[in-house]
């Protein structure tokens, strides 16, 4: 049987893995090298280009080179945004729907719809996958975006079915990058996280709680201007100023002057990710004067700090949509190809708790590669569900199976100081079963089980004595007007609210307890002497 | 570790039933991930936490013994032959090559990579620096004959070669003459010869039951069996550098003359056991006695015809012969009892003449005895005149009454003239 492959369909790259017979996940290289493949297509004749070799095409020839297109698919032509398109070839209305029209020599011109072309991208990495492998491919996996309209869905199906490829599953963006990042680095307990896909044109996040492994959207927030784009435009518009200081030469009043900059300003950029200093060399970028500079990342990151700050509040937003407090985050997984940029870590790093883990390419507890995420976790899923038959499959995405109910506020324990220790956060989903081991306990003890609230504890800590009196010098105090400010210290607490139950154990040696909501939301909960065996047992 | 609090009062379980969680919320989970399929499959087959981890830790157990290589189970253990172990490996041509690799279990069934697995196997069992390392001789003759095996296994020509000449693999037809169940003995004869086929799938020997196309397209197969089996590797003298052109050839001639004898002989040899298993197959006689008698019911269903007519003729002449008897015995039956009716109805007539007659005589003469000559004769008159059915009545109606029954006869006699009136006086 032929495996089943995981794609990860993105504006401006896409990739492919599959599950390889060793267990292990591939992302698959196209003939050129590439694993992160660029959506890209164009037309020089005859010949159609894809991937990096097609995005050559972009400085030389744009009419003919279509890019970022996946967006449009299944969408009629006045909802999309076509202006950014203006790089490449344009964006025409064909029968209502998005379209581009290239000339494939001698005149003659050809008429692409978007589903057209998507069905032309899905074959060549449908082609690229089964050169890797060696064998015919005929279902996959693919990752879309959360705000993916049903419309969209179909369109993308019924463009990958005309090249011979059944979707078997449609998954989330942000559940396929989470689930490859747990594979990999599993949390070891229920967890709020925050997924951003920095891509090259927009951006996405989601929050998304972890239960006993099963993931509940809570938020989701895209921002379709926000991107790699952005962070090319600052560097190019910075190349352009020093050009035009340097030759007295405007580069920006030549469009193809403007094609070469970007794409030498992108690489640098990537390059800049990996080491402090980089260089950019075009020959003859404008009016026949060759460029030249060498830029370090510290002046990089000034000038797009703009950009970059946005991802950063981007990040904080989704926080508050999800009615979340940063505290109430445990990691951000960071995906996308705009994630390698370090200052990005670095600034979300600075503005969220310290609790809060940024899990991207500077981690040590996160992939190296956040730009082969989706793929990878499209990959997974795909390698899961060839385990099971299609009717089963069906039957586990009716709304019956997907749609369960929530907790609302946490159910736990209180502890010998009083304090409330939740077992089963907020927004658990149900039918569900935890066990918690308690191994110290001996003697008689009492299992009180409440409904815990949680709250966000602000205490200000006062500036240090000491300061306070130097601070009375008016004279010397600039320099300190900082530490003046007193800062505020942010903790969550939770307090033990409805009592549930009590179990009261006597001569208990070390507990078991298990906690289970069944679907009708009875809460049972049991306690067993891991030395005797005796079960005690309440019900709600 | 949550240290708890110490029980204070006497509580075993105590729920605070009053208690109402705050109200759940319904939200669509993530279809991804193995939690999320292992939650279906809960919610699609009702499964309870406990059922559900005891199918999860049989699917476990499961796993672990898949990965055991089941390759592995098909090797030799021990070395099949132990006298391989002083074989001379310049003699290497005459030892058993499989059972050196420890695969003489599986033969020409070996696959590429069970071949190299055996191999590894073997090279870490028998290479000479293991063996002197534990004290063994230095001895690496066995080692190479592995070697040898391993070098003729992996080359496709060469594994061909081997495998034509690989009489080990061959099963012995049984003896004629002992008494032996016929598909248990010739099957797997069948089966041994069927790796030389060019042609595959081969066609194999079935089982009792099989029809009869099937034998029959067995034995077309066989008949016309297409064999890959080559002899190089019995060849006696391999032609080597150093002889010269001309005695090399001359090798060379006699190797091709010597390996297309032993062609000819191989396929004779096939023809002759294919020929001797369709004598002794059960399934042949069988079929062959089952057309005998199917042709006896043809003959006997074509001659049906005349049977037929046969017998309705038969049958008819019975009947007629039936019919006459009958008739002849009805026809004297008849005769007698007529003769009894006449006799019968005589003495009825003789009877009721007498009762007519004597009628008046018991009635006193209807208390006319003066007038008893006239009524007597006037009765004998009328019991002479009415006829035979008139009798009858007569008879009936004067022993109700017979003045009245006299008279009504009196008066229908006179009416018809039979006799006359004055005749009958008394009654008239």
């Amino acid at each position: 049987m032929s495996p089943i492959v995981g794609i990860a369909f993105g504006n401006t790259t896409s990739s492919i893995a599959y599950v390889n017979p060793k267990n292990d996940v591939d992302v698959i290289a196209n003939p050129d090298g590439e694993r992160t493949i660029p959506s890209v297509l164009s037309y020089v004749g005859d010949d159609e280009y894809h991937g990096g070799q097609a995005l050559q095409q972009l400085v030389r020839n744009p009419k003919n080179t279509i890019i970022n297109f996946r967006d449009f698919l299944g969408l009629p032509f006045s909802e999309c945004d076509v202006s950014r398109c203006t790089a490449g070839a344009p964006a025409v209305e064909i029968d209502g729907k998005v379209g581009f029209i290239v000339s494939r020599g001698n005149g003659k011109e050809e008429k692409l719809t978007v589903d057209e072309v998507v069905s032309r991208h899905l074959n060549k990495l449908k082609l690229a996958a089964e050169d890797y492998i060696g064998q015919e491919l005929s279902q996959t996996v693919i990752s879309v975006p959360t705000n993916f309209t049903d419309a969209q869905k179909d369109a993308l199906r019924a463009a990958a079915k005309k090249v011979g490829l059944e979707i078997i599953q449609l998954i989330n963006e942000p559940s396929a990058a989470l689930l490859a990042h747990t594979e990999a680095y599993p949390f070891e307990d229920d967890v709020n996280v925050v997924v951003a896909d920095f891509g090259g044109v927009r951006s996405d996040a989601a929050v998304i709680a972890v239960r006993n492994g099963i993931y509940t959207l809570l938020a989701t927030s895209h921002d379709n201007n926000l991107g790699g784009e952005n962070l090319d435009a600052e560097l190019v518009e910075f190349f352009a100023k020093d050009f035009e200081k340097k030759n007295k030469s405007n580069p920006r009043k030549n469009a193809k002057s403007m094609a070469k900059l970007r794409v030498n300003s992108e690489i640098t950029k990537k390059t800049l990710s990996n080491v402090t200093t980089a260089t950019i060399s075009i020959d003859s970028l404008a009016d026949g004067f060759d460029y030249h500079t060498s830029i370090n990342r510290l002046r990089y990151e000034l000038v797009a700090n703009k950009v970059l700050s946005k991802f950063a509040q981007f990040i904080e937003a989704v926080i508050t949509k999800a009615e979340l407090d940063p505290l109430d985050i445990d990691a951000i997984v960071l995906c996308g190809g705009s994630s390698f940029t370090p200052k990005l870590s670095s600034n979300l790093e600075f503005l969220l708790p310290e609790s809060v883990a940024v899990l991207g390419p500077q981690s040590k507890n996160a992939s190296n590669n956040p730009n082969e995420l989706l793929a990878y976790g499209a990959a997974l899923q795909a390698q899961l569900l060839s385990n099971y038959d299609a009717e089963e499959l069906a039957q586990a995405l009716e709304p019956v199976v997907i749609n369960t109910q929530h907790l609302k506020k946490a159910i736990g324990l209180v502890d010998a100081e009083g304090n409330f220790v939740p077992v089963l956060l907020p927004e658990t989903s149900f039918p569900v079963k935890k066990d918690l081991t308690l191994k110290n306990v001996k003697g008689d003890v009492l299992v009180g089980v409440y409904e815990g609230d949680h709250h966000i504890k602000e205490t200000v800590q006062e500036p240090a004595a000491k300061e306070e009196s130097k601070a009375e010098d008016d004279d010397e105090s600039d320099w300190s007007d900082e530490d003046d400010e007193p800062e505020v210290i942010r903790e969550k607490h939770y307090t033990p609210g409805i009592k549930l139950m009590e179990l009261g154990i006597k001569g208990a040696q070390g507990l078991q307890l298990s906690f289970n909501v069944n679907r009708e939301g009875v809460l049972r909960v049991a306690a067993r002497d891991l030395k005797s065996g005796n079960i005690v047992k309440g019900e709600l | 570790m949550i240290s708890l609090p110490p029980l204070t009062s006497d509580i075993n379980v105590n729920v605070n039933t009053s208690a109402s969680k705050a109200a759940s919320v319904r939200r669509p989970v993530e279809p991804v991930g193995r939690f999320f399929m292992h939650h279906a499959q809960r919610t699609l087959r009702n499964h309870t936490w406990s059922e559900f981890e005891k199918i999860q830790a049989s699917q476990n157990v499961q796993r672990v013994d898949e990965s055991v290589d089941p390759d592995e189970e098909l090797l030799d253990d021990e070395l099949a032959d132990e006298s391989l172990l002083e074989h001379d490996p310049r003699d290497w041509k005459t030892a058993d090559l499989y059972a050196a690799m420890g695969l003489s279990k599986l033969r020409h069934k070996a696959t590429d990579a069970q071949v190299i697995k055996a191999h590894r196997k073997q090279v870490l069992k028998h290479h000479p620096d293991k063996k002197s390392a534990s004290g063994g001789l230095e001895q690496d003759g066995f080692f190479k004959i592995i070697q040898k095996a391993y070098e003729t296994l992996t080359d496709p020509t060469k594994r061909k070669q081997y495998d034509s000449c690989d009489y080990n693999a061959d099963v012995e037809p049984p003896k004629k003459g002992s008494k032996y169940d016929f598909f248990e003995a010739w099957g797997p004869v069948f089966e041994a010869e069927s790796r030389f086929s060019k042609k595959q799938p081969v066609v194999l020997l079935g089982g009792p039951d099989a029809s009869k196309a099937d034998v029959e397209k067995f034995y077309n197969f066989w008949h016309r069996f297409d064999s890959w089996r080559t002899f190089e590797f019995a060849d006696e003298e391999v032609p080597d550098d150093s002889s010269n052109r001309d005695h090399k050839r001359y090798i060379e001639r006699k190797n091709k003359a010597a390996r297309d004898k032993k062609k000819t002989a191989d396929n004779a040899r096939l023809a002759k056991l294919v020929e001797r298993a369709s004598n002794e197959d059960p399934r042949i006689k069988q079929f062959k006695e089952a057309e005998k008698k199917e042709k006896e019911k043809k003959k006997w269903e074509r001659e049906a015809g005349a049977r037929a007519e046969a017998e309705a003729k038969a049958k008819a002449e019975a009947e007629a012969k039936a019919k006459a008897e009958a008739e002849a015995a009805a026809a004297a039956g008849a005769k007698v009892d007529k003769k009894k009716a006449k006799e019968a109805a005589k003495a009825a007539k003789k009877k009721n003449k007498r009762a007519v007659r004597n009628a008046p005589k018991d009635a006193d003469y209807f208390g006319d005895a003066e007038k008893a000559a006239a009524i007597d004769e006037q009765t004998g008159l009328i019991v002479d005149s009415v006829d035979d059915e008139q009798l009858v009545q007569l008879a009936e109606k004067v022993k109700a009454d017979a003045k009245a029954g006299l008279a009504e006869f009196a008066k229908v006699l006179s009416d018809s003239g039979k006799l006359p009136a004055s005749l009958l006086s008394y009654f008239l």
